[in-house]
């Protein structure tokens, strides 16, 4: 028996070596900043605390708490609507319901501004009828906490949509038929079994748009609201404080952390495996009446505000600003793709190393790995890129100095300015979605699978291609869409760490934007917009294919 | 073989490390693309050299310039505030230049006195009022804006915006930490609503009715006016410029500017690309296209920078902003200004 023991410990043994490796590339620069805490930060601290620190953590988590009730409350319901229910539209809403994705927040933000802000045309039109001036009615703020809450729910829902309606659609139909004939209601089944099945996925989803609500920028920067992201560029550059700047940092990344493991913990040893085949198409409650105009106005609703209404602006905009649209935005799409494209491969193929590598060694060396390698995505992006900078250039100097002793030459700088920069960057940041996507979709497999495969003498590495691949598909485009589209919109790492002469669209839609030149800069956005919709049909067809072939192969 | 693989690397490594090509220099500008990218167009169809660019936050640029220390390829730093420049100076990247085109052209306070950076283009931080609402004599200084006549009738934007982190520390330079805080109090008692949004946007809520004054950069305001959207016209139609503290200091100015950097690699060519920006067509084109004030005299102003006619600047040595930045971001904290 030691033996064997001995044996398959070998044999897991690059997969051990390989992700501890991987963690610690992609935690450098979250570890350089946080290093950066370590050094005293003076009367800095002090100040924060007597003055705005209480604004920071309030204004963070009551954004955190709109954000979760807004993404919940449309992804989830959306999600449950178009999956399991039949209304007129479905199909259509089916993909167009991920469409906001694809939107900047910060881009949404700037359009909701422009056309409902007090000098905006809606205002400016009620004023007019109504012969009013400002004061003389209520109207609500867009530029407040509860808008910015609005505005990032409205771009982040599409995260909890996607992973709770890949959850549902994997769903066993027994399961929910059984809890149908023990006497529970449609709404009951929904509640009290469908939902707490794909808790994994709608908490995966839910975490994501979380993240992503921390390391906002753009959104509550333009609305004038102090969160922690703002107070660490404030820290940072306002007051030239690196020190309090990462200690700032460091207490975002100790907060996800907690929330992170406050979940776990909650779940403690739950499982969540199909305990069935889902070899039966889904039951699809025809709705009739109330029900059915519900269903089409939640959906449309999400549909309207999310995208339509803005994409619309926008596209109006573009119309009347034309002239930007000039011979170089060729070359921004073709930068934008293909970075936005390889990026998302790399962020896959690494998401499964780790995810099926912590199911292989499920140890804790390993699933803390997979935890801190997926902590970059709730940190700022130029908090990543300075993480990104500094490490990169240290080597390059130091490559440079040693071949200068050597062999007299100069390397100069081989990895800093280059695009290997920036791709590690959007790693650091981005592997966390490619990689919470994977492990739900992974978690839904039961272990037994494994064992068996295993114990017909399939390696580790056979069991993942030929076993959990073909069963992930529809998790796998999922994540290699998020990342894709993540990819496509990011923008303060790309500023500052792309090489020279090297722009993309969000580059350009942020600098003309930020020049307070929105119409001018709506032609970019549209663009993001129009290549982020490509993938996102291909990726809902597919994952309806993948139900079907299922549906077929029995 | 030992000796073929080291002789493939040194040769492989050869061909990756950068050329010293004399023909070019490289650009970190914080000045958006659009604001900076037609004149080193022109640059380089004069000169034939070619112009390499990464445009990005200024505090970005900054870290990027130093982390890639003695090595970095960038010759020349481009920012659109003196403080940052300032800070740059500070940290060591820059090296200083000297050169009679520069000094003949550009005024003593707009360039560091040690010549380690250089102003191209001017503009001031103003008060607009709404005709009608206010008139022109009620107020005369940035002083002013804290009493409490003002009373929710002042729109103005972040304390997070470098413009209001400089005017801020100019005040702390004119009349001292203590004053200056009570000045903040004051103003923040005195806003219409809690700030938000850009500088236009201001202008624009003004016009709406929301408050009589606002706080605005000119070259805003001079965009506004010569917009393609009617909505901008009509806005920025509704309000006036006040030239403030005209029989004292002198309004609050800021520029944006360049410096040659430490690693400087072109250093020739960045010194000409510089003296290309303060020549008189590059100085004609800020104003035109942007409605800066150009930092070399005898240029032709814009029509919209003619109407607003000649006005005393604060000649502050702009270093001084850069100094007080962290003092200024402190105080506008205690004084609640979001």
């Amino acid at each position: 028996m030691p033996g064997r023991n001995q044996r398959i410990t070998a044999a897991l043994l690059p997969w051990r070596v390989s992700i501890v490796t991987t963690t610690l590339l992609l935690a450098l620069p979250v570890l350089v900043v946080v290093s950066y805490g370590l050094l005293p930060a003076g009367e800095v601290w002090r100040h924060l605390a007597d003055t705005v620190l209480a604004d920071y953590v309030s204004n963070s988590l009551l954004l955190m708490l709109e954000v979760a009730t807004g993404t919940l409350l449309i992804g989830v319901s959306t999600a449950w609507l178009t999956t399991m229910c039949r209304f007129p539209g479905r199909a259509l809403f089916e993909w167009a319901l991920l469409l906001p994705m694809a939107m900047p927040a910060y881009i949404i933000a700037y359009t909701y501004t422009g056309m409902f802000d007090v000098a905006g045309p809606v205002q400016s039109a009620l004023r007019e009828w109504l012969d009013l001036s400002y004061g003389d009615y209520w109207f609500p703020e867009i530029r407040s906490l509860g808008g910015a809450g609005i505005m990032l729910s409205l771009t982040l829902y599409p995260y909890v949509y996607l992973l709770s309606r890949a959850a549902f659609l994997e769903q066993s139909v027994c399961v929910l038929e059984v809890s149908r004939t023990l006497g529970n209601g449609p709404w009951q089944t929904f509640f009290r079994v469908a939902l707490p099945l794909a808790r994994p996925a709608v908490v995966a989803g839910l975490s994501l748009a979380l993240m992503e609500t921390l390391a906002d920028y753009g959104t509550v920067q333009y609305f004038g609201i102090g969160t922690f992201t703002t107070g660490i560029f404030r820290t940072w550059f306002g007051m030239d404080d690196s020190a309090a700047a990462a200690q700032l940092s460091t207490t975002l990344l100790l907060f996800v952390f907690t929330l992170v493991l406050l979940e776990r913990w909650s779940r403690r040893r739950m499982r969540y495996h199909h305990s069935s085949q889902r070899h039966q198409s889904l039951p699809g409650f025809v709705l009739r009446g109330h029900q059915k105009m519900g269903a089409i106005l939640i959906c449309s609703g999400a549909l309207f505000f999310g995208f339509l209404l803005p994409a619309g602006q926008l596209l109006f905009w573009a119309i009347e600003t034309r002239n930007m649209i000039d011979s170089s935005f060729l070359q921004l799409t073709l930068n934008t793709v293909g970075l936005a494209a390889g990026t998302a491969l790399l962020a896959l193929l690494l998401a499964l190393l780790m995810g099926y590598g912590k199911r292989l060694i499920p140890e804790r060396l390993t699933s803390a790995s997979v935890r801190i390698a997926g902590m970059g995505y709730a940190v700022p992006g130029t908090v990543i890129a300075v993480g990104v900078m500094l490490p990169l250039a240290w080597i390059d100097n130091s490559l440079d100095s040693l071949m200068r002793e050597h062999f007299g030459i100069s390397t100069g700088l081989l990895l800093s300015g280059t695009l290997i920069a920036l791709v590690f960057a959007y790693l650091v940041r981005f592997l966390a979605v490619s990689l919470q996507t994977v492990e739900a979709g992974l978690g839904k497999i039961r272990q037994t699978i494994d064992e068996s495969a295993r114990s017909l003498g399939a390696r580790p590495g056979e069991v993942l291609t030929r076993i959990h691949l073909p069963m992930l598909k529809g998790s796998l485009l999922t994540a290699l869409l998020l990342v894709f589209v993540d990819v496509m919109k990011e923008l303060p790492a790309t500023l500052v760490l792309r090489p020279f002469n090297f722009n993309t669209l969000a580059v350009r839609a942020f600098e003309l934007a930020s020049d307070e030149r929105l119409m001018d800069s709506s032609s970019a956005a549209l663009a993001i917009v129009l290549a982020g919709i490509i993938p996102v049909i291909l990726l809902s067809r597919s994952i309806r294919h993948s139900r079907a072939q299922h549906d077929l192969s029995t | 073989m030992k000796k073929i693989i080291t002789l493939g690397l040194v040769l492989a490594l050869a061909a990756i490390a950068p050329q010293a090509i004399s023909s070019e220099v490289n650009v970190y500008s914080a000045r958006k693309e659009a604001l900076i990218k037609p004149l080193l167009d022109r640059f380089t169809d004069q000169t034939g050299i070619k112009v390499n660019l990464v445009t990005g936050k200024a505090d970005a640029l900054l870290k990027r310039l130093t982390s890639e220390g003695a090595n970095s390829p960038a010759d020349l730093l481009i920012t659109t505030d003196a403080g940052r420049l300032h800070r740059a100076k500070s940290a060591g990247v820059l090296q200083p230049v000297s050169s009679t085109t520069l000094n003949n052209t550009i005024p003593v306070s707009y360039r560091d006195p040690e010549g380690y950076w250089h102003g191209l283009s001017v503009r001031a931080r103003v008060i607009t009022y709404v005709k009608g609402k206010v008139t022109p004599d009620q107020l005369a200084r940035y002083e002013d804006l804290a009493d409490a006549t003002w009373k929710g009738r002042i729109c103005i934007r972040s304390s997070g915006n470098i413009y209001n982190q400089s005017l801020v520390a100019s005040l702390l330079e004119a009349n001292g930490e203590e004053a200056t805080q009570a000045w903040a109090n004051g103003m923040v008692g005195n806003m219409a609503r809690k700030p938000k949004g850009g500088d236009r946007d201001q202008v624009k809520a003004a016009a709406a009715g929301v408050c009589d004054l606002a706080v605005v950069n000119t070259y805003y305001l001079g965009a506004m006016i010569n917009s393609d959207d009617e909505k901008q016209r009509e806005a920025a139609a509704k309000v006036a410029i006040l030239w403030p503290n005209q029989e004292g200091r002198g309004a609050h100015v800021n520029v944006s500017g360049a410096g040659v950097t430490q690693s400087a690699k072109h250093r020739e060519e960045a010194i000409r690309l510089l003296e290309f920006l303060v020549s008189e067509d590059s100085q004609a084109w800020y104003a035109r296209v942007n409605h800066e004030y150009p930092v070399r005299e005898g240029v032709e102003w814009s029509d919209t920078l003619k109407q607003w006619g000649q006005f005393k600047a604060d000649n502050l040595n702009l270093s001084r902003l850069g100094i007080n930045n962290p003092e200024a971001v402190r105080l506008m904290d205690r004084a609640g200004w979001k």
